[in-house]
């Protein structure tokens, strides 16, 4: 496309030079096609959140390595208590409906960023912290519950492995937390911004994709560990 | 592309250029994603503590395939995962990443239980054979 017009501006030595010519091109307006170039982005316009996606697909990796590690220890009980015995279901399902209910709240909050209601953001924001900090209460209750019955991650590899993986997930909801009252302490100082807009982007981003992961975990994990 | 392209200067023309780079959030796909994944979720549960099928072999196939389908169901409604984000260029990570999460858990376990079967039959008990 750019080589029927190459020939017309001397100063282009080819058309290989056109994206990093930019300042010096101000002369060669009449190459009107060869404008493509520069005018239009060569990459995408939002670069922030492709790059915070691509860090949650190697966090997707780091998970993927601990379900593997699940999958293969699972079931090497050494004698110890089976998922059977120590699994409390209704207790996953309380915690399944805080995680769910709160990516829901969290979806909530951003309608009110796209209102520009920076007091019903954060009310939501407010919500969504507390439903995961419930959910880390459960399972730290879970977790203080295994370790009282002897049932700690040095009993067997299928504990290990378990405590590996969900405490991971709950390490993510921990930070997940710690980042929603950094965002409210932002958005109550410095309001709706472009920066605090995309970072609050960036932090629903990171909470679905916790929900995602534990909705591997609980698959996997618990519902799977409890069947004979 | 050209229609990706106006798509974007129309929204900047009225909210100025700085949320033209955001995804748009609905209520009613926040709601239709919050009601499948309450149906997905309740689901599995029920089937696992209603002991709803005999075999556990079919229970454990269910769940998987209902994890499954919630975990796209959460990828489009929630995350506004489609062809569309960041020029397809999301996706195509997301591809990547399925493929190698593919690779990990799928050659893990294949390889373990072929060292389980073939390499410490001392340790086991006598094999079984699969039906």
């Amino acid at each position: 496309m750019s080589d029927t017009t190459a020939p017309n501006p001397p100063p282009l030595t080819g058309p290989g030079a056109g994206p990093f010519s930019g300042d010096g091109r101000s002369n060669g307006q009449a190459a009107g096609p060869l404008q493509f170039l520069v005018r239009t982005a060569h990459h995408s316009p939002n670069g922030t959140l492709l790059g915070f996606w691509l860090y949650l697909m190697s966090d997707c990796l780091v998970f993927a390595c601990l379900f593997a590690a699940y999958g293969v220890l699972g079931r090497r009980y050494a004698d110890g208590p089976t998922g059977a015995e120590v699994f409390e279901l209704p207790l996953v399902a309380l915690n399944t409906s805080l995680l769910l209910l709160s990516s829901i709240t969290y979806g909530f909050a951003m309608l009110e960023m796209q209102k520009r209601r920076p007091r019903a953001l954060l009310g939501w924001l407010a919500v969504t912290g507390l439903l995961g900090a419930a959910f880390i209460g459960v399972e730290l209750h879970e977790f203080a519950g295994l370790i009282h019955d002897g049932a700690g991650p040095w009993r067997s590899a299928f504990l290990s492995s378990f405590f590996a993986l969900v405490g991971t997930h709950g390490l993510h909801v921990t930070c997940g937390i710690i980042w929603i009252i950094t965002m409210m302490t932002q958005v109550g100082k410095y309001g709706l911004n472009a920066a605090n807009r995309r970072r609050l982007v960036c932090l629903s981003m990171f909470w679905h994709f916790l929900d995602v992961v534990w909705i591997g975990v609980f698959t996997f994990v618990y519902l799977m560990g409890v069947l004979p | 592309m050209s229609a990706h392209d106006t798509a974007l200067g129309d929204a900047g023309a009225h909210d100025h250029d700085e949320d033209e780079e955001l995804p748009h959030s609905t209520f009613s796909g926040y709601m239709t994603g919050f009601v499948l994944a309450v149906a997905l979720t309740a689901l599995p549960f029920w089937i696992v503590m209603g002991s709803v099928f005999h075999r556990s072999g079919v229970t454990a196939a269910a769940i998987l395939l209902i994890g499954a389908v919630q975990i796209v169901v959460h990828m489009i409604y929630f995350l506004h995962m489609d062809g569309k984000v960041q020029g397809g260029w999301s996706l195509l990570a997301l591809i990547f990443t399925i493929v190698l999460v593919a690779i990990a858990l799928s050659g893990s376990i294949w390889v373990m239980y072929h060292l389980n079967e073939n390499m410490m039959p001392g340790m086991m008990q006598p094999m079984h054979n699969p039906p």
